[in-house]
Protein backbone atom coordinates (compact mmCIF):
# COMPACT_ATOMS: atom_id res chain seq x y z
CA UNK A 1 0.00 0.00 0.00
CA UNK A 2 1.37 3.36 -0.96
CA UNK A 3 1.46 5.56 2.39
CA UNK A 4 1.46 9.25 2.05
CA UNK A 5 5.00 8.79 3.51
CA UNK A 6 5.82 7.52 0.54
CA UNK A 7 4.57 10.19 -1.51
CA UNK A 8 6.20 12.68 1.08
CA UNK A 9 9.64 11.19 0.50
CA UNK A 10 9.49 11.36 -3.27
CA UNK A 11 7.96 14.68 -3.20
CA UNK A 12 10.63 15.96 -1.35
CA UNK A 13 13.46 14.45 -3.35
CA UNK A 14 12.25 15.50 -6.62
CA UNK A 15 12.04 19.10 -4.83
CA UNK A 16 15.41 18.88 -3.59
CA UNK A 17 17.10 17.89 -6.87
CA UNK A 18 15.55 20.91 -8.75
CA UNK A 19 16.80 22.80 -5.93
CA UNK A 20 20.34 21.76 -6.76
CA UNK A 21 19.24 22.49 -10.30
CA UNK A 22 19.24 25.95 -9.74
CA UNK A 23 22.76 26.39 -8.86
CA UNK A 24 24.07 23.94 -11.02
CA UNK A 25 22.63 25.67 -13.88
CA UNK A 26 22.47 29.41 -13.06
CA UNK A 27 24.02 30.57 -16.16
CA UNK A 28 21.62 29.06 -18.45
CA UNK A 29 18.27 30.65 -17.93
CA UNK A 30 16.11 28.15 -19.94
CA UNK A 31 16.95 25.12 -17.46
CA UNK A 32 16.86 27.41 -14.75
CA UNK A 33 13.09 27.41 -15.66
CA UNK A 34 13.05 24.08 -16.43
CA UNK A 35 14.28 23.45 -12.83
CA UNK A 36 11.29 25.92 -11.66
CA UNK A 37 9.06 23.42 -13.46
CA UNK A 38 9.96 20.67 -12.00
CA UNK A 39 9.87 22.40 -8.37
CA UNK A 40 6.56 23.14 -8.98
CA UNK A 41 5.65 19.71 -9.83
CA UNK A 42 7.27 18.78 -6.39
CA UNK A 43 4.83 20.88 -4.53
CA UNK A 44 2.06 19.50 -6.82
CA UNK A 45 2.87 15.93 -5.54
CA UNK A 46 2.28 17.43 -2.07
CA UNK A 47 -0.74 18.88 -2.97
CA UNK A 48 -2.49 15.61 -4.13
CA UNK A 49 -0.84 13.08 -1.67
CA UNK A 50 -2.34 15.14 1.24
CA UNK A 51 -5.80 15.90 -0.82
CA UNK A 52 -6.51 12.30 -1.48
CA UNK A 53 -4.86 11.22 1.72
CA UNK A 54 -6.72 13.34 3.68
CA UNK A 55 -10.11 12.47 1.57
CA UNK A 56 -10.48 16.31 0.22
CA UNK A 57 -10.26 17.37 -3.14
CA UNK A 58 -9.74 21.18 -2.17
CA UNK A 59 -5.87 20.23 -2.60
CA UNK A 60 -6.51 18.66 -6.42
CA UNK A 61 -8.37 22.37 -7.33
CA UNK A 62 -5.16 23.69 -5.73
CA UNK A 63 -3.25 21.44 -8.08
CA UNK A 64 -5.14 22.40 -11.15
CA UNK A 65 -4.38 26.40 -10.21
CA UNK A 66 -0.88 25.95 -9.92
CA UNK A 67 -0.49 23.76 -13.00
CA UNK A 68 -2.92 27.25 -15.11
CA UNK A 69 -0.13 29.57 -13.32
CA UNK A 70 2.60 27.15 -13.87
CA UNK A 71 1.58 27.33 -18.06
CA UNK A 72 0.95 30.77 -18.14
CA UNK A 73 4.42 31.57 -16.02
CA UNK A 74 6.29 28.98 -18.72
CA UNK A 75 5.02 30.62 -21.66
CA UNK A 76 6.08 34.52 -20.45
CA UNK A 77 9.07 33.16 -19.06
CA UNK A 78 10.14 31.87 -22.86
CA UNK A 79 8.81 34.76 -24.60
CA UNK A 80 11.05 37.01 -22.11
CA UNK A 81 13.74 34.57 -23.47
CA UNK A 82 13.48 34.77 -26.94
CA UNK A 83 13.42 38.38 -26.66
CA UNK A 84 16.30 38.69 -24.22
CA UNK A 85 18.17 36.29 -27.07
CA UNK A 86 17.49 38.71 -29.93
CA UNK A 87 18.94 41.57 -27.81
CA UNK A 88 21.93 39.89 -26.45
CA UNK A 89 22.65 36.93 -28.59
CA UNK A 90 23.23 35.26 -24.92
CA UNK A 91 20.65 33.53 -22.65
CA UNK A 92 23.99 33.65 -19.56
CA UNK A 93 22.54 34.98 -16.77
CA UNK A 94 25.45 36.37 -15.22
CA UNK A 95 25.53 38.91 -18.68
CA UNK A 96 22.32 40.56 -17.30
CA UNK A 97 23.62 42.98 -15.05
CA UNK A 98 22.81 46.29 -17.35
CA UNK A 99 20.58 47.75 -14.79
CA UNK A 100 23.40 47.01 -12.28
CA UNK A 101 20.92 45.87 -9.09
CA UNK B 1 1.22 -5.20 -2.98
CA UNK B 2 1.55 -4.39 -7.22
CA UNK B 3 0.53 -0.89 -6.67
CA UNK B 4 3.32 -0.39 -4.41
CA UNK B 5 6.19 -2.33 -6.98
CA UNK B 6 4.62 -0.06 -9.69
CA UNK B 7 5.26 3.34 -7.49
CA UNK B 8 8.98 2.17 -6.86
CA UNK B 9 9.48 1.48 -10.45
CA UNK B 10 8.12 5.01 -11.44
CA UNK B 11 9.36 7.01 -8.48
CA UNK B 12 12.66 5.37 -9.42
CA UNK B 13 12.44 6.32 -12.74
CA UNK B 14 11.00 9.93 -11.82
CA UNK B 15 13.84 10.69 -9.85
CA UNK B 16 16.86 9.66 -12.09
CA UNK B 17 14.63 11.45 -14.80
CA UNK B 18 14.66 14.51 -12.36
CA UNK B 19 18.59 14.02 -12.14
CA UNK B 20 19.34 13.84 -15.56
CA UNK B 21 17.42 17.07 -16.28
CA UNK B 22 19.79 19.32 -14.11
CA UNK B 23 22.87 17.16 -15.03
CA UNK B 24 22.66 16.68 -18.75
CA UNK B 25 24.84 18.98 -21.27
CA UNK B 26 22.51 19.11 -23.84
CA UNK B 27 19.32 21.53 -22.90
CA UNK B 28 16.85 19.20 -25.58
CA UNK B 29 18.24 16.05 -23.39
CA UNK B 30 17.03 18.24 -20.00
CA UNK B 31 13.54 18.83 -22.07
CA UNK B 32 13.35 15.27 -23.08
CA UNK B 33 13.98 14.14 -19.02
CA UNK B 34 11.48 16.77 -18.42
CA UNK B 35 9.33 15.28 -20.07
CA UNK B 36 9.71 11.55 -18.78
CA UNK B 37 9.44 13.41 -15.48
CA UNK B 38 5.70 14.61 -15.99
CA UNK B 39 4.79 11.37 -17.75
CA UNK B 40 5.98 9.13 -14.46
CA UNK B 41 4.55 11.63 -12.34
CA UNK B 42 1.41 11.00 -13.86
CA UNK B 43 1.78 7.80 -13.85
CA UNK B 44 2.47 7.80 -10.02
CA UNK B 45 -0.76 10.42 -10.12
CA UNK B 46 -2.89 7.75 -11.43
CA UNK B 47 -1.22 4.98 -8.84
CA UNK B 48 -2.95 6.98 -6.07
CA UNK B 49 -6.23 7.71 -8.18
CA UNK B 50 -6.28 11.16 -9.03
CA UNK B 51 -6.80 10.19 -12.72
CA UNK B 52 -7.88 14.07 -13.52
CA UNK B 53 -4.68 15.36 -12.67
CA UNK B 54 -2.57 12.60 -14.33
CA UNK B 55 -4.66 13.24 -17.79
CA UNK B 56 -4.01 17.01 -17.24
CA UNK B 57 -0.40 16.93 -16.56
CA UNK B 58 0.04 14.73 -19.51
CA UNK B 59 -2.30 17.13 -22.11
CA UNK B 60 -1.05 20.30 -20.32
CA UNK B 61 2.42 19.58 -19.77
CA UNK B 62 3.76 17.00 -22.30
CA UNK B 63 1.43 18.39 -25.19
CA UNK B 64 1.98 22.10 -24.57
CA UNK B 65 4.42 23.10 -21.96
CA UNK B 66 7.75 21.10 -22.59
CA UNK B 67 6.41 21.66 -26.70
CA UNK B 68 7.38 25.43 -26.09
CA UNK B 69 10.21 24.41 -24.31
CA UNK B 70 11.38 22.28 -27.11
CA UNK B 71 10.64 24.89 -29.42
CA UNK B 72 12.32 27.40 -27.85
CA UNK B 73 15.24 25.45 -27.46
CA UNK B 74 15.50 24.45 -30.90
CA UNK B 75 15.10 27.76 -32.24
CA UNK B 76 17.98 29.72 -30.10
CA UNK B 77 21.50 29.41 -31.16
CA UNK B 78 22.82 28.86 -27.77
CA UNK B 79 26.36 28.61 -27.04
CA UNK B 80 26.68 25.52 -24.55
CA UNK B 81 30.47 25.60 -24.11
CA UNK B 82 30.23 29.42 -22.89
CA UNK B 83 27.02 28.55 -20.55
CA UNK B 84 28.58 25.21 -18.99
CA UNK B 85 31.71 27.16 -17.96
CA UNK B 86 31.78 27.18 -14.37
CA UNK B 87 29.47 24.20 -13.83
CA UNK B 88 30.46 22.82 -11.02
CA UNK B 89 31.51 25.70 -9.11
CA UNK B 90 28.69 25.86 -6.89
CA UNK B 91 27.83 22.58 -7.28
CA UNK B 92 28.64 21.52 -3.88
CA UNK B 93 26.68 24.17 -2.45
CA UNK B 94 23.84 23.12 -4.63
CA UNK B 95 23.83 19.54 -3.10
CA UNK B 96 24.34 20.45 0.67
CA UNK B 97 21.16 22.86 0.16
CA UNK B 98 19.39 20.04 -1.64
CA UNK B 99 20.38 17.77 1.54
CA UNK B 100 19.41 20.01 3.70
CA UNK B 101 16.36 20.38 2.57
CA UNK B 102 15.37 16.40 2.42
CA UNK B 103 16.44 16.67 6.31
CA UNK B 104 14.34 19.38 7.30
CA UNK B 105 11.32 17.72 5.06
CA UNK B 106 12.09 14.27 6.52
CA UNK B 107 12.29 16.00 9.90
CA UNK B 108 8.97 17.53 10.14
CA UNK B 109 7.16 14.43 8.23
CA UNK B 110 9.23 12.35 10.79
CA UNK B 111 8.57 13.93 13.85
CA UNK B 112 4.98 13.29 13.96
CA UNK B 113 3.51 17.00 14.65
CA UNK B 114 2.09 17.14 11.33
CA UNK B 115 -1.28 15.77 13.40
CA UNK B 116 -1.85 12.94 10.51
CA UNK B 117 -0.36 8.96 10.40
CA UNK B 118 1.57 9.02 7.36
CA UNK B 119 2.16 5.25 7.67
CA UNK B 120 -1.64 4.76 6.42
CA UNK B 121 -2.13 4.27 2.91
CA UNK B 122 -5.63 6.34 1.69
CA UNK B 123 -8.85 5.69 1.90
CA UNK B 124 -10.16 3.29 -0.89
CA UNK B 125 -12.86 4.56 -3.34
CA UNK B 126 -16.47 3.44 -4.02
CA UNK B 127 -16.14 1.46 -7.74
CA UNK B 128 -18.32 4.26 -9.02
CA UNK B 129 -16.78 6.94 -8.02
CA UNK B 130 -15.61 9.16 -10.64
CA UNK B 131 -12.68 11.48 -9.62
CA UNK B 132 -13.21 14.18 -13.04
CA UNK B 133 -17.19 14.41 -12.02
CA UNK B 134 -16.58 14.91 -8.33
CA UNK B 135 -13.56 18.05 -9.28
CA UNK B 136 -15.90 19.17 -12.12
CA UNK B 137 -18.61 19.85 -8.95
CA UNK B 138 -16.36 21.27 -6.57
CA UNK B 139 -14.75 23.53 -9.65
CA UNK B 140 -18.10 25.16 -11.21
CA UNK B 141 -19.75 25.75 -7.68
CA UNK B 142 -17.17 26.50 -4.71
CA UNK B 143 -14.35 26.94 -6.66
CA UNK B 144 -16.33 29.40 -10.09
CA UNK B 145 -14.48 32.19 -9.23
CA UNK B 146 -11.36 31.42 -9.00
CA UNK B 147 -11.99 29.74 -12.03
CA UNK B 148 -12.69 32.51 -14.06
CA UNK B 149 -9.62 34.10 -12.73
CA UNK B 150 -7.53 31.50 -13.80
CA UNK B 151 -8.95 31.90 -17.21
CA UNK B 152 -8.47 35.19 -17.13
CA UNK B 153 -4.83 34.68 -16.40
CA UNK B 154 -4.18 32.83 -19.23
CA UNK B 155 -5.39 35.03 -21.22
CA UNK B 156 -3.03 37.69 -20.06
CA UNK B 157 -0.02 35.04 -20.80
CA UNK B 158 -1.39 34.85 -24.35
CA UNK B 159 -1.08 38.77 -24.45
CA UNK B 160 1.44 39.01 -22.92
CA UNK B 161 3.45 36.13 -25.02
CA UNK B 162 2.11 37.48 -28.20
CA UNK B 163 3.26 41.10 -27.59
CA UNK B 164 6.64 40.45 -26.33
CA UNK B 165 7.92 38.23 -29.28
CA UNK B 166 6.09 40.44 -31.80
CA UNK B 167 8.55 41.99 -33.87
CA UNK B 168 7.90 45.05 -36.76
CA UNK B 169 10.67 44.66 -39.26
CA UNK B 170 10.64 47.97 -41.40
CA UNK B 171 11.69 46.81 -44.75
CA UNK B 172 9.81 43.45 -44.80
CA UNK B 173 7.11 42.94 -47.94
CA UNK B 174 4.31 42.14 -46.26
CA UNK B 175 0.31 42.90 -46.59
CA UNK B 176 -0.97 45.63 -44.59
CA UNK B 177 -4.25 44.30 -44.14
CA UNK B 178 -6.03 47.43 -42.89
CA UNK B 179 -4.66 49.42 -46.04
CA UNK B 180 -6.09 46.80 -48.12
CA UNK B 181 -9.80 46.87 -46.59
CA UNK B 182 -9.69 50.37 -46.22
CA UNK B 183 -8.45 51.15 -50.12
CA UNK B 184 -11.70 52.08 -52.33
CA UNK B 185 -11.93 52.02 -55.95
CA UNK B 186 -12.15 55.75 -56.96
CA UNK B 187 -8.06 55.49 -55.43
CA UNK B 188 -7.22 52.92 -57.55
CA UNK B 189 -8.83 52.90 -61.11
CA UNK B 190 -8.42 56.51 -62.28
CA UNK B 191 -11.06 56.97 -65.72
CA UNK B 192 -9.67 58.76 -68.29
CA UNK B 193 -11.61 60.22 -71.15
CA UNK B 194 -9.31 60.62 -74.25
CA UNK B 195 -10.14 60.27 -78.28
CA UNK B 196 -8.88 57.49 -79.84
CA UNK B 197 -5.75 57.53 -81.65
CA UNK B 198 -6.34 58.31 -85.54
CA UNK B 199 -3.91 56.63 -88.16
CA UNK B 200 -1.37 59.41 -89.52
Amino acid sequence: MITLAHMLTLSALLFALSVAGIFLNRKNVLLLLMCIELLLLAANFNFVAFSRYLGQLDGQIFVFFVLTVAAAESAIGLAILVVLFRERRSIDVEELDQLKG
Amino acid sequence: MLPLILFYLFATILVLAALAVIVSRNPVYAALSLVLCFVTSAAIWLLIEAEFLAIVLVLVYVGAVMVLFLFVVMMLDINLEQLRAGFTRFAWLGWITAGVIVLEIAGVVLSGRLGIDVTRGAASLPANYSNTQELGALLYSKYAYPFEIAAMVLLVAIVAAIALTLRHRPNLKAQDIGRQVAARASERVRLVSMDSEHRE
